[in-house]
């Protein structure tokens, strides 16, 4: 009998990580406690949970990382709800991983890199940057720029306060959507932080986020010059299989499950505009 | 070439049916034809083809694909595929033969769906030349040929006999199981009547069909169509044309809890429904019109770019008589390949 990409491996929740007031991070390892498979980064893998559904998550962690794999998940549908109200120790099945990585070894390599993310858009990102962190004399300098609504909306604050932000040759600039008490760092959305800071276009961006801010950080960044084919993207559309056979996640003649998930600006531009 | 006599059609069946499971098609009630298991006494139907498509014998409307035991915090997978059985399918039209190539190509492509690879190793298909073509067939634009379809075995029904020709392997073994009531004959009555077949082709009405404006490449052109607005705005969404179409491959995969275990299955899905494209924060596809263009821009464009340019229509017609606003492929192609053709 064929293996099977649809029957999943089972998963165990050893640790629950409560980032925002509605993203969690979960770290999920086999039952043996190793990691389920290895990725690149940028890949998905589906998580389920029998009874409720399975869903497409982004990998969070790095493929360095040899121990296990977190998912960081927003609160948002049928799926995320249950998954957020689970303990250590519960069962999940994961099967993957999904999609095309992105070219961390050949077109990123030796460039200076430019991060964009906002929201839980850090999720998909931070497998990258720290995979890009873990191996820091293949990269150039490393921009990163986050911002959320508020500062406890900021996934991962303290990983990237306590080691992003005291690596060498890598500035991190935050920013949060309005004023608030105890933040005295930048205040402003996304797309116009990117503008300020005015990047020199020598470099690769990566925009991951709601989509109105990769439509203005886009913007932006064309403004400062940077050509499509230097900014990659994310995308996200239903799912099912996975493997581009059930369907529902086209766009064009692309599968985002199995073409993507990331994608150039430039080959966007080839597709119909439906994501 | 063998040949067989009508009037002995229950002994080869019945021959068949000794070593596998053999659907032939057969009338209900009311006159419409169905693949049914086939036992002493059941009837080949004469009606050109079935309601519904052939592809269900390889692609379920509905299968299990595993099952789960949860207790509090615990998962047991369960893995509940099984050896399938051997079968034979009779009677299969030149059009649904052609769709089989087309589901391959999807199901069978890395990574093989496993649940398709183990029905498709296991089914025989016998095909069976149409006699008479309807004004709703056009299966021959897109190259496929009545008078002649392939399968495993293509068989021919005279007046009188029924000429059977193996085209694989599996033909070949499936005419020698049956070969005590077959005999050896010309193809003279097969080529006479793959001649009238071609004749009836010839003037059917649907058959010049502006192909050569759809396939590969050709995305741009036509997702901005105004005409989309048009075509679309009767669609009932209810997705018929999905589930008679023999190349309509969409899926859905649920879970069911019995009670006493998790069943996972999968069922045809459609893009038609609005929920098909619909997440927790949106839908990529807001209303009827982009569902609609999905659908035929698949079949049109997207297939053939992942594809060689095969196109994922094989002219069935069943789009065209089930559908309750009377809106249809052929209508679509028309109007997008040129006002002239309407």
């Amino acid at each position: 009998m064929f293996n099977e990409t649809l029957i999943p491996k089972l998963g165990v929740i050893i640790d629950v990580r409560q980032d925002t007031p509605d993203i969690k991070t979960f770290r999920v390892v086999s039952p043996e406690g190793k990691k389920l498979f290895e990725h690149r980064p940028g890949q998905c893998a589906m998580l389920s949970i029998p009874g409720v559904g399975e869903a497409m998550f982004s990998i969070t962690s790095s493929p360095t990382n040899t121990e296990y794999m977190e998912f960081s998940i927003k609160k948002c549908g049928c799926v995320t709800t249950w998954l957020h109200q689970a303990e250590v120790g519960q069962n999940v099945t994961v099967r993957g991983p999904s999609g095309n990585p992105f070219p961390v070894d050949d077109v990123f390599a030796g460039k200076d890199l430019l991060f964009v993310a906002g929201g839980v858009g850090l999720a998909p990102l931070r497998s990258v940057i720290n995979y890009c962190r873990h191996y820091r004399d293949r990269y150039g300098k490393i921009d990163i720029v986050y911002g959320s609504r508020s500062k406890d909306d900021l996934l991962d604050y303290q990983e990237i306060i306590n080691e992003w932000a005291t690596d060498s040759g890598v500035n991190v600039h935050l920013t949060i959507d309005r004023e608030q008490e105890g933040w005295d760092g930048h205040v402003g959305f996304v797309p116009n932080y990117v503008k300020e800071l005015g990047f020199d276009t020598n470099k690769i961006a990566v925009l991951c986020g709601p989509p109105i801010m990769i439509k203005f950080t886009l913007e932006g960044l064309r403004s400062l010059g940077f050509e499509k084919t230097q900014v990659y993207t994310t995308l996200e559309l239903r799912m099912k299989c996975g493997v581009g056979k059930c369907g529902r996640c086209n766009v064009g003649s692309k599968y985002v499950c199995k073409d993507g998930p990331v994608f150039r600006f430039d080959e966007l531009d080839e597709l119909p505009n439906e994501y | 070439m063998r040949k067989i006599s009508l009037s002995n059609l229950d002994g080869l069946f019945a021959k068949i049916a000794e070593k596998s499971k053999l659907y032939i098609p057969v009338d209900d009630n009311k006159g419409f034809a169905a693949f049914k298991l086939w036992a002493e006494g059941v009837k080949m139907s004469n009606a050109l083809n079935t309601v519904r498509s052939a592809k269900d014998f390889f692609f379920p409307q509905m299968e299990n694909l595993m099952e789960f035991k949860t207790e509090g915090k615990n998962i047991e997978i369960i893995d509940i595929r099984e050896e399938k059985e051997d079968f034979v399918v009779f009677g299969v039209r030149a059009c649904d033969v052609k769709s089989f190539e087309i589901l391959d190509r999807v199901f069978l492509s890395e990574p093989v769906d496993s649940y398709y690879a183990s029905r498709r190793e296991k089914g025989v298909i016998v095909s069976l030349a149409c006699g008479k073509p309807a004004e709703t067939c056009f299966c021959s634009a897109f190259g496929i040929d009545p008078a002649t379809p392939a399968g495993d075995i293509t068989a021919w029904k005279t007046e009188t006999d029924l000429y059977l020709k193996a085209n694989t392997e599996k033909g070949e073994k499936l005419l020698s199981q049956v070969e005590g009531l077959t005999e050896d004959c010309d193809d003279k009555a097969v080529e006479e009547q793959k001649k009238a077949i071609t004749e009836i082709v010839k003037k059917l009405p649907l058959q010049n069909l502006p192909l050569d404006k759809f396939g590969k490449g050709k995305t741009k052109e036509y997702f901005d169509s105004p005409e989309w607005d048009e075509l679309s705005s009767h669609c009932l969404g209810c997705g018929t044309c999905t589930f008679v179409c023999p190349t309509c491959q969409c899926y859905d995969v649920k879970d069911f809890n019995t009670g006493r275990e998790v069943k996972r299955f999968r069922c045809w899905d459609s893009c038609m429904y609005s929920d098909f494209t619909l997440m927790a924060h949106g839908n990529s596809r807001v209303s009827q019109k982009e569902r609609f263009r999905q659908r035929f821009m698949h079949k049109l464009v997207y297939y053939p770019d992942n594809n060689d340019g095969l196109f994922s229509c094989v002219g069935c017609g069943r789009c065209l008589s089930k559908c309750p606003i009377s809106m249809n492929i052929v209508k679509v192609m028309k109007t997008l390949g040129g006002k002239e053709n309407v």
